[in-house]
C-alpha cells in the first residue's frame, strides 16, 4: 500500500455515508455500495471497507471478500490514466498481446506491476469490450480505439503523456 | 430489411414521408466519432435552411436527424443512413458533412465514395438491400436496431412497440401466454437452450405472492456482443419481453443485470426504464391493472460466473458471485428464496415476437427443435465483421463464407483457402473446423460436434492462428474467471493451463498430453456449475479436431503458425531482404537492425514476436513468424 497517499479524511466519511443512505445502508446492496465508493474514490480504500463493514453491521471480512471477488473492484489506487487493454477472443486473435506488451513497454511496467510509479497511468486487460467489431481495442480514460497496432497505441500513450507535460 | 415500412413518420395525410438521417451511435461508431458527426449534421442542416427535427415527431417535416443504436456493422463505422433513400455511408468523418448535405440532402444523389465497396466483387453497395452482409441476414431481434432512435419510447410505441405487453396484460391469461411460448419452442439464447415455456412454467405453479423475474444481461463471452447490442439500440423491446414474463410468472419485482463493461448499454435501459415508468407501463397499476411493476437496472461487477444463474443471484443478494447446487432450480426458489426466472436479453426480446404475431409464425424459421432466430457475433479473420441473425439451422459456410464475405489473411485480404476453424460458444464451446462448413447450426447439431450454441459468439480463425495456444487463452480466461468454490474446477483448471504452458513453452513431453486429457474428463465432472462443466471444452475440442499441432508442438517443439512465442523463431531470408528498412523502422522493440540496402537480422534476445516486421515486408522475407 501506498503509505505516502493521505488517510481518508472525515470529509470523504461523508460521501460514503451519502452512499450509504442512497442505498438504504442495506448489506443487500453491497455490489452498488461498492461501485458509488469506488467511483468516488477510483479504488476501494481499506479503511473505507472497514467503515462501509461497520455501518452496515457484516464483517469487514465480508465487504472485503465481496471486494476481492469482482475484477471491476481495485484494492490498490489507479493510476491517473486508466489505459484498458481488450483481450476477448476477437482481439486476442487480430493481436492485442503484442500491443499490451508495447504499451508496458513504452510505460516501464514490469512484472506484475499495473501501474507507473508517478501514479499517472495504470494498464490493464478486460476480459470483452463487446466491441469485437473494431479488434483489436484499446481504452483510454472510457474513450474506446478500435483497429489498434502496437505503434498507434503507443502513439495514444505518448499523446497523453504530451498533454500531461502541458 | 424493412427499414423503409417503419417509422417513417405517420404523415397521415398522404404527404411524402420525411428524410431521415440516421447516425449510428453504437460503441463502435461512437469510438469512430459518430458523436461528432451527428452533431456536424445538427449544426450545418440547419444552416442549408432544411426544417430539421431530431425528437420523433409524427407531424410534417422536411427532415429528421436522429441516432440509433448499434447496427452490429461496427467494423465500418460511424455509419449514416438516410431513408427513404436506402442509402448507407460508411466511415463517415466530419469532413463529409457538407458533401453528404449538399449531393444527398439537397440533390437526392449518392456519395459514391462513401458508400461500402463489396471486398469480394469490388462493387459499391447503395444500402443495406445491396451488401451481401445483410442480405442474407433475416433480422427480427435486431430490425429496429439502426432506424429507431434508442432513448425514445414514442417512437417506439409508434412502431408497434408495448403492443406485446398490453395484449398479455389485457386479454391473456399467464397460462395462455406460457402456452404460447411453449407452443413456439423458443429456446434460451444465452447459452444453455433450455426450453423458455417449460423454465416459465415452472415458477408459475409455484403457489407464492412473491417472484422475481430477472434479464440477464451480463454477456461475459469473450467475442460476443449481441446482447449489448440489442441493449443500445432497442431496449424498449427487452424490457417490454421482461413484463411479458413476468406476467406470465405473476412477478412483480423484475431486475437487468448489466455488465459494468457497458456503459452504454447500462445508460440506455435505465432510460428505458425511466421513460416506460413515466408512460404507466411501469409502477404502482402497470397496464392498468392495478398492480404493481417494477424493474431496476444493475451493473455487475466484472465477474464472468454470475452469467449462471444462481451466482447471479447470489450478486444481486450482495454476496461473492458463486453458483449454488441446484436443485431446487431458480424457478422453485431463487432471488431471497422467491421463486425466479432468468431470461437472457435476446430471448426476451423474442418473447415480444411470439406474443405479438403468434407461436406459428415464429416457428416459420429455424428447424424443428431450434425454431426461429439466432444472432452470431461474427469476429476474428473474416472480411465482414459484426452481427449476423440468421435462422437456425443455416450453415457454417452460409455465415462465414456468404455473410462474413470469406476468411482475410493477416494483412486483411480475402484468402480462398484461408479458412481453419471457427471457435463457437467462447470459454464454454468448441472449434469447428473445415469438414463442419456444412453444418446446420442448431443446438443439437452443434452439441453432437463437441461445441454448442453458447452465446453465439462465432470466432473464425485463419492458417496463421496456433490452435494450441487459442486453447490456452480460453483456459487462461476460465482459470481466472473460476470462482474457486469446486477444487476441480479451481485447482484442475489452473494444472491445465500450467501443462498448456508447458506445451507452448517447449517442456512438454508424451506424458502431458495423455494428463491433459485425463484433467479435462475429472474438470467436466468434478465442477458444480455450467462454468467448470465446460471449461475443458476447447481443449478437448482442438484436441480432437487439431491433434496433429499439439503433436507438433510437444514432439518437434515446433509452432507451425510461429504463434507460440517460445518454439517460434522469426528471421529474415538474407537472399529476400533488400534492405528497405522498413521493418526496422516498424519493429516496437527495437530489434532489428542492419544498414540500408543489405539484408537485416532479428536480434532474438530483444524480439517480443509480435510479427510486425512479417507485415511490413513486402518481400516476403520474414519467415518462422
Amino acid at each position: 500500500m501506498n503509505k505516502r497517499k493521505p488517510e481518508p479524511t472525515g470529509r470523504k466519511f461523508v460521501k460514503v455515508c451519502d452512499i450509504l443512505d442512497r442505498h438504504g445502508r442495506k448489506a443487500s446492496r453491497l455490489v452498488p455500495i461498492l461501485q458509488a465508493v469506488q467511483e468516488e474514490y477510483r479504488y476501494l480504500p481499506e479503511e473505507v471497507l472497514t467503515y462501509v463493514a461497520t455501518a452496515l453491521d457484516v464483517s469487514p471480512a465480508r465487504v472485503y471478500g465481496v471486494a476481492t471477488f469482482y475484477a471491476h473492484f481495485a484494492i490498490q489506487p489507479k493510476g491517473k490514466h486508466l489505459v484498458r487493454l481488450c483481450d476477448g477472443t476477437a482481439c486476442h486473435v487480430k493481436d492485442s498481446v503484442p500491443i499490451l506488451e508495447a504499451v508496458r513497454k513504452r510505460l516501464g511496467l514490469e512484472g506484475k506491476i499495473n501501474t507507473t510509479q508517478d501514479m499517472m497511468f495504470t494498464v490493464e486487460t478486460v476480459a470483452c469490450l463487446g466491441a469485437c467489431g473494431l479488434a483489436p481495442v484499446m481504452v483510454i480514460d472510457d474513450q474506446v480505439h478500435g483497429q489498434m497496432s502496437p505503434q498507434s497505441a503507443v502513439k495514444l500513450v505518448e499523446d497523453v503523456i504530451t498533454k500531461e507535460a502541458q | 430489411m424493412s427499414a423503409q415500412s417503419n417509422s417513417n413518420g405517420a404523415n397521415g395525410s398522404g404527404q411524402k414521408p420525411a428524410r431521415r438521417v440516421i447516425v449510428c451511435a453504437g460503441t463502435g461508431c461512437v469510438a469512430g466519432g459518430a458523436n461528432d458527426v451527428l452533431q456536424a449534421f445538427s449544426q450545418q442542416i440547419k444552416a442549408a435552411g432544411i426544417n430539421v427535427v431530431t425528437e420523433f415527431k409524427p407531424e410534417q417535416v422536411d427532415l429528421r436527424l436522429n441516432k440509433s443504436g448499434c447496427q452490429g456493422f461496427c467494423q465500418m463505422g460511424p455509419l449514416v443512413t438516410i431513408l427513404p433513400d436506402g442509402i448507407l455511408y460508411n466511415k463517415v468523418k466530419v469532413a463529409d458533412v457538407p458533401e453528404i448535405i449538399a449531393k444527398t440532402l439537397v440533390e437526392g444523389q449518392a456519395v459514391e465514395r462513401l458508400l461500402y465497396v463489396d471486398p469480394a466483387t469490388k462493387k459499391r453497395c447503395r444500402g443495406t438491400g445491396e451488401i451481401p452482409f445483410y442480405q442474407r441476414q433475416q433480422r427480427f431481434v435486431l430490425k429496429n436496431c439502426g432506424t429507431i432512435d434508442p432513448e425514445c419510447i414514442q417512437e417506439y410505441i409508434h412502431n408497434g412497440g408495448y403492443a406485446a405487453a398490453r395484449k398479455a396484460y389485457s386479454k391473456m391469461t399467464p397460462e395462455q401466454i406460457v402456452q404460447e411460448i411453449t407452443k413456439s419452442g423458443l429456446r434460451g439464447r444465452g447459452g444453455g437452450g433450455f426450453p423458455t415455456g417449460r423454465k416459465w412454467e415452472a415458477a408459475r405453479v409455484q403457489n407464492n405472492p412473491k417472484k422475481y423475474v430477472i434479464c440477464n444481461a451480463d454477456e461475459g463471452d469473450p467475442g460476443a456482443f449481441m446482447n449489448r447490442s440489442v441493449m443500445e439500440g432497442n431496449p424498449h423491446s427487452v424490457l417490454e419481453g421482461l413484463m411479458i414474463a413476468a406476467r406470465a410468472i405473476g412477478a412483480d419485482e423484475t431486475l437487468i443485470y448489466v455488465r459494468t463493461e457497458y456503459p452504454l448499454a447500462v445508460h440506455r435501459m435505465k432510460q428505458a426504464v425511466e421513460d416506460a415508468r413515466k408512460a404507466g407501463f411501469l409502477g404502482d397499476n402497470a397496464f392498468g391493472t392495478g398492480k404493481p411493476l417494477s424493474c431496476e437496472v444493475m451493473e455487475g461487477a466484472g465477474a464472468f460466473v454470475c452469467g449462471e444463474e444462481t451466482a447471479m443471484i447470489a450478486s444481486i443478494e450482495g454476496q461473492r458471485g458463486m453458483p449454488r447446487p441446484k436443485p431446487p432450480f431458480p424457478a422453485q426458489s431463487g432471488l431471497w428464496g422467491k421463486p425466479t426466472i432468468i431470461n437472457n436479453v435476446e430471448t426476451l426480446a423474442h418473447v415480444v415476437r411470439i406474443i405479438n404475431e403468434g407461436a406459428d409464425s415464429f416457428r416459420k424459421l429455424g428447424t424443428a427443435a431450434s425454431p426461429g432466430t439466432k444472432t452470431f457475433a461474427l469476429t476474428g479473420h473474416v472480411a465482414n465483421t459484426g452481427l449476423v441473425e440468421v435462422p437456425f439451422g443455416t450453415t457454417l459456410r452460409d455465415i462465414v463464407m456468404k455473410v462474413g464475405g470469406g476468411v482475410t489473411d493477416r494483412r486483411g485480404k480475402i484468402s480462398a483457402d484461408g479458412f481453419k476453424a471457427v471457435q463457437i460458444g467462447g470459454p464454454s464451446g468448441g472449434c469447428l473446423t473445415r469438414e463442419h462448413l456444412d453444418l446446420p447450426m442448431d443446438y443439437d447439431s452443434l452439441r453432437s460436434a463437441g461445441a454448442m450454441v453458447g452465446s453465439g459468439g462465432l470466432v473464425a480463425m485463419n492458417q496463421k492462428t496456433c490452435m494450441v495456444s487459442i486453447a490456452r487463452f480460453f483456459m487462461d480466461f476460465t482459470q481466472r474467471e473460476s470462482c474457486g468454490k469446486c477444487v476441480l474446477c479451481r485447482e484442475g483448471t489452473r494444472q491445465m493451463l500450467a501443462l498448456l504452458d508447458d506445451i507452448i513453452e517447449g517442456r512438454a513431453t508424451g506424458e502431458t498430453l495423455d494428463l491433459l486429457q485425463k484433467l479435462a474428463v475429472a474438470v467436466q465432472k468434478g465442477s458444480l456449475c455450467g462454468l467448470g462443466k465446460t471449461a475443458p471444452n476447447p481443449v478437448l475440442s482442438t484436441m480432437r479436431y487439431f491433434r496433429e499441432e499439439y503433436d507438433a508442438h510437444v514432439h518437434h517443439k515446433y509452432c507451425p503458425t510461429g504463434q507460440c512465442k517460445a518454439l517460434a523463431k522469426p528471421s529474415i531470408d538474407p537472399a529476400k531482404c533488400k534492405g528497405c528498412t522498413a521493418c526496422a523502422r516498424k519493429c516496437p522493440v527495437g530489434a532489428i537492425s542492419g544498414e540500408k540496402k543489405q539484408p537485416h537480422v532479428i536480434d532474438q534476445g530483444k524480439c517480443i514476436v509480435c510479427g510486425a516486421c512479417a507485415d511490413t515486408c513486402k518481400f516476403e522475407a520474414v519467415v518462422g513468424v
